[in-house]
């Protein structure tokens, strides 16, 4: 199967005086399940819609497989976009929804009836070709905004946060549909989100971006256990954050804080930086003194099921310590005393 | 990652490429069409009116540019005389409609009420029938020897004189127009949350101080917009005082002018000048009045105006206010019905016997009438419907230059009453011959259908405006992207989708374009071209003529009426297919 990559090179957009994008430049493989990752007004969106050819012509350069498509219009690109509302046209039956990309394309009527029977197949919904749109549940317009993009065999595929209108349980469910239809089909594709847990269970690999600006890229969990900024280390999960110094000593390196703690910290890695940041659940937490911990005192505690989580204030700062939580085992109740031993070699220093 | 080089051949060379592209082959389409348009507003709209403003500021003799005109007017009694009159008659037909529109709004939105439907149907009746329509049966019900003066004078001993001179124009008018205060100040008090009014309950205040200090205040944009509205229709308005008979008013003047001394007289002049500018006024204190004055104060979990029930007394009461005023307003229909079917009727508080007579004889004489006016409202709404939609897709959709004008053009004719554009047309089309027709363009009769054209755009316009926006932007998008153009995706989405809209758009300004007499009157140049209104005012003159000028408004009425429900039934229907699509 022929797959295509996108290239994106320095690319600018703005909204009349509004900069939206200032400098994306971006690779994404041939036959990859990406994710632009980003809170709402980060330009995530305005990034895919200026690869499918909508919004204002941007500057720089956005290449599918050899071509720049800067500056062409949308129906010339082959780009299939699904769109956050679905966009069905509520005038037109399934059948003439998910037929009209092929009727563009001058695809003789003989061969459209049997593609788009084959498109309603691919997402399992054959049985509702002749309904309207409106007589459809979400997830079910979902899927046929969905064949009614794919089956003109776009080179690539965008998805603008296509399960953000459905239901919780309906959305795991989508998700893992999404994957296997895309793995199935070997298209390249973006998937926009502001949700981590949605980028992080699908994509191969994600951008992060905030201020128009991609702040990191990688794979989920590089992103999470490796964050290049301290943005990226609070968007993806909570981060814990001690702002010091770092000191080398021969083969050992410690983080010293403001406040005076110390941190043992290992040598390898980056050591240029100003912060250390610790996830809560590299924290264990005990009663008893335990050499290298940190003094601090229970402030609250919230139940969440399979842990614990708590919020601590160790010298002046208050720090977040998740503790898996199992029946029978004791917890700590707020104005407790504890000791907090970091796990520091998951410690990033930035 | 590292950034590209920026300035690399390719990248320049796009940018070079790109911009004739972007501009010639999806562009040029559109603004081709903008221009088209652009330049049929300014000859058809702007150019007359201009031409109207610049008479009225010159010398008839040597055409140099002078005061002189408008010094000439006020010192003539009789214009003076009638500027008062229409002032007085404007305001006084705002009091009187709010007289009869404050009590049914006020009903209808704060009390659990029976009558309350039968008040938002009823209440719309007048509209359908245009004023001069409904004067003559006012006339003859409520005139010096009318039925009711007759039963007053026969019981009671005194009459009233409701129809004489300017009374009459008032109660027609005031009686016409007052579902324009109802229709936006029952908006404005259905959109006042219940909070801030229990609120004010909480603090202590109650009854008609509750209402005068917090109620109405909240609802006074919506009323002000509707009073606005009915001060300038019932200045401009000519059909109404002209069937009267009452004379001393702008308007009847402006025609009188122009029809007996003919085009060059300046005084018509003067006097349209003198309505666009009190139209553009009260427009744009109207805006000013409502500027920053958004009331809509319904929130998330709260509701329109607490509604209570009424105590039985109260209950009379209403009901005896609200079916003495929706007998009032059904007066003209009435009064029209039974002069139609009546032999004669004079003297009499109820006509002699009744006939089908009048309408034989009115379908005999009118045929060309209503034909002309099929022609001509036809004509008119088909191109307001099609120049509509393209306005709204410029300007919505697209990033045309100096869009935002063509709206703003097409929306001016709201301030230009129909007399004045009757008297541009002239001054400035009887100098224009028309190609193989070999008369002038002003007394052609398709110059009827373009004045009914420009006259209803406005309205078209907005309904299209609003059609075009409930779509949504990803639906368009969605067809691009799977390779429709932008030709297509207007042609296969846009106005599949529009339809709806565009259906009711053109029914309104058919039946609206179809009563019209303003503009027309000024512009029949024979009888063989008139439509249905001038029909009416025809037969109205002559007494013998009266049964079947009525039965001729009754086929305008329910002409219009059948319009005015079309597209109401279409508007529902099409929002319910569009609430049932868009779930999420």
């Amino acid at each position: 199967m022929d797959q295509t990559g996108i290239k994106i090179e320095d690319l600018h957009l703005s909204f009349g005086e509004t900069q939206v994008l200032r400098g994306v430049n971006l690779d994404i493989r041939p036959g990859e399940f990406f994710a632009f990752l980003g809170p709402s007004g980060s330009g995530k969106s305005t990034l895919l819609r200026a690869i499918a050819g909508f919004g204002p012509t941007p500057q720089g350069r956005i290449l599918i497989g050899d071509r720049d498509v800067v500056g062409l219009d949308p129906w010339k690109r082959n780009v299939g976009m699904v769109f956050q509302s679905y966009a069905l046209w509520p005038h037109m039956s399934v059948r003439d929804n998910v037929g009209f990309g092929l009727r563009e394309r001058r695809v003789p009527a003989s061969q459209i009836r049997g593609r788009v029977d084959a498109a309603l197949d691919l997402v399992g919904l054959a049985h509702l070709a002749d309904r309207m749109p409106n007589q459809l549940s979400g997830g079910q317009q979902q899927r046929i905004a969905l064949a009614r993009t794919v089956v003109v065999e776009p080179e690539v595929l965008l998805l603008d946060e296509p399960l953000s209108n459905l239901d919780a349980s309906l959305r795991v469910q989508m998700r893992r549909e999404l994957l296997h239809l895309q793995r199935k089909l070997g298209l390249t594709t973006i998937f926009v989100t502001h949700d981590q847990e949605e980028a992080n269970t699908t994509s191969d690999r994600m951008a992060v971006l905030d201020g128009g600006v991609i702040q990191q890229v990688g794979t989920p969990q590089e992103l999470y256990d490796r964050p290049a900024n301290l943005f990226v280390a609070n968007f993806l999960g909570t981060a814990n954050i001690f702002e010091g110094r770092v000191e080398i000593d021969g083969e050992a390196a410690r983080f010293h804080t403001k406040t005076g703690e110390v941190l043992t910290i290992p040598a390898s890695g980056n050591l240029d930086g100003s912060n250390v940041v610790l996830r809560p659940q590299n924290i264990s937490m005990t009663q008893a003194p335990e050499p290298d911990a940190l003094k601090g005192e229970v402030l609250h505690r919230e139940f969440l099921g399979s842990q614990i989580r708590y919020l601590v204030k160790v010298a002046g700062t208050e720090i977040v310590v998740d503790q898996s939580h199992s029946a029978g085992r004791d917890w700590f109740d707020p104005g407790a005393q504890v000791h907090l031993v970091a796990n520091t070699s998951s410690a990033v220093i930035l | 990652m590292p950034s590209m080089n920026r300035s690399t051949p390719g990248a320049t060379a796009g940018i070079a490429d790109r911009l004739p592209k972007w501009l010639v082959p999806n562009l040029s389409g559109l603004h081709m069409v903008a221009l088209f348009i652009a330049l049929l507003l300014i000859g058809l709209l702007l150019v007359p009116v201009a031409q109207v403003m610049i008479v009225a500021f010159q010398d008839p003799a040597t055409g140099a540019a002078t005061l002189q005109n408008f010094l000439d007017f006020f010192r003539t009694s009789l214009f003076r005389e009638s500027f008062w009159n229409s002032f007085y008659v404007s305001v006084m037909s705002v009091v009187v409609a709010t007289t009869i529109a404050l009590p049914l709004a006020y009903i209808t939105t704060r009390f659990h009420f029976a009558g309350s439907v039968l008040i938002q149907s009823l209440g719309f009746i007048p509209l359908i029938m245009p004023p001069f329509v409904g004067a003559v049966a006012m006339q003859l019900i409520f005139g010096r020897n009318g039925t009711v003066n007759l039963l007053l004078r026969d019981y009671l001993g005194f009459d009233i004189p409701f129809m004489e001179g300017l009374n009459g124009v008032i109660l027609v008018q005031s009686i016409h127009y007052f579902p324009f205060i109802l229709i936006n100040l029952s908006a404005s008090l259905r959109n006042i949350d219940r909070s801030m009014e229990e609120a004010a309950q909480n603090l202590g205040s109650h009854g008609i101080r509750l209402f005068r200090r917090i109620v109405f205040p909240l609802a006074m944009p919506g009323y002000i917009a509707g009073a606005a509205l009915v001060f300038i229709k019932v200045f401009d308005d000519l059909g109404t005082p002209l069937l009267l008979n009452v004379n001393n008013m702008l308007a009847p003047q402006a025609y009188l002018r122009i029809s007996s001394i003919g085009i060059s007289d300046p005084m018509g002049y003067v006097i349209s000048v003198i309505l666009v500018v009190f139209s553009v006024l009260s427009l744009w204190a109207s805006f000013l009045f409502m500027r920053g004055k958004d009331y809509a104060t319904v929130q998330k979990g709260g509701g329109g105006m607490a509604k209570r029930n009424l105590k039985p007394a109260e209950k009379m009461l209403a009901y005896g206010v609200v079916i003495f005023i929706l007998l009032l307003v059904l007066t003209p229909h009435i009064g029209l019905t039974l002069l139609s079917f009546g032999t004669i009727w004079s003297f009499a508080p109820l006509p002699d016997g009744y006939t089908l007579q009048n309408y034989v004889t009115m379908w005999e004489g009118s045929k060309t009438f209503i034909l002309n006016t099929l022609l001509y409202a036809g004509i008119a709404a088909t191109a307001d419907v099609i120049l509509g939609t393209a306005i709204a897709y410029i300007v919505l959709r697209t990033n045309i230059f100096g869009r935002k004008g063509l709206d703003y053009l097409a929306t001016a004719a709201l301030a230009v009453p129909g007399v004045v554009l009757g008297i541009g047309y002239l001054r400035t089309f009887h100098s224009v011959d028309v190609p193989f027709v070999g008369e002038p363009l002003a007394s052609w009769w398709v110059v009827i259908a373009l004045a009914l054209m420009i006259r209803r755009l406005p309205y078209a316009l907005r309904a299209c405006m609003a059609a075009l926006q409930q779509i949504s932007l990803a639906l368009e998008e969605a067809a691009e992207s799977l390779g429709a153009t932008k030709k297509r995706t207007i042609y296969k989405i846009v106005v599949p989708l529009m339809k709806g809209g565009l259906l009711a758009g053109f029914v309104t300004s058919f039946a609206t374009a179809a009563v019209e007499l303003s503009a027309t009157i000024m512009l029949v140049s024979s009888n063989q071209d008139a439509p249905l209104a001038y029909g009416i005012y025809l037969f109205m003159q002559t007494p013998s003529g009266r049964g079947a000028g009525a039965a001729l408004g009754v086929v305008a009425v329910l002409l219009v009426a059948a319009g005015t429900l079309a597209s109401q039934i279409i508007i529902e229907r099409d929002k319910k297919a569009k609430a049932s699509a868009d779930m999420h």
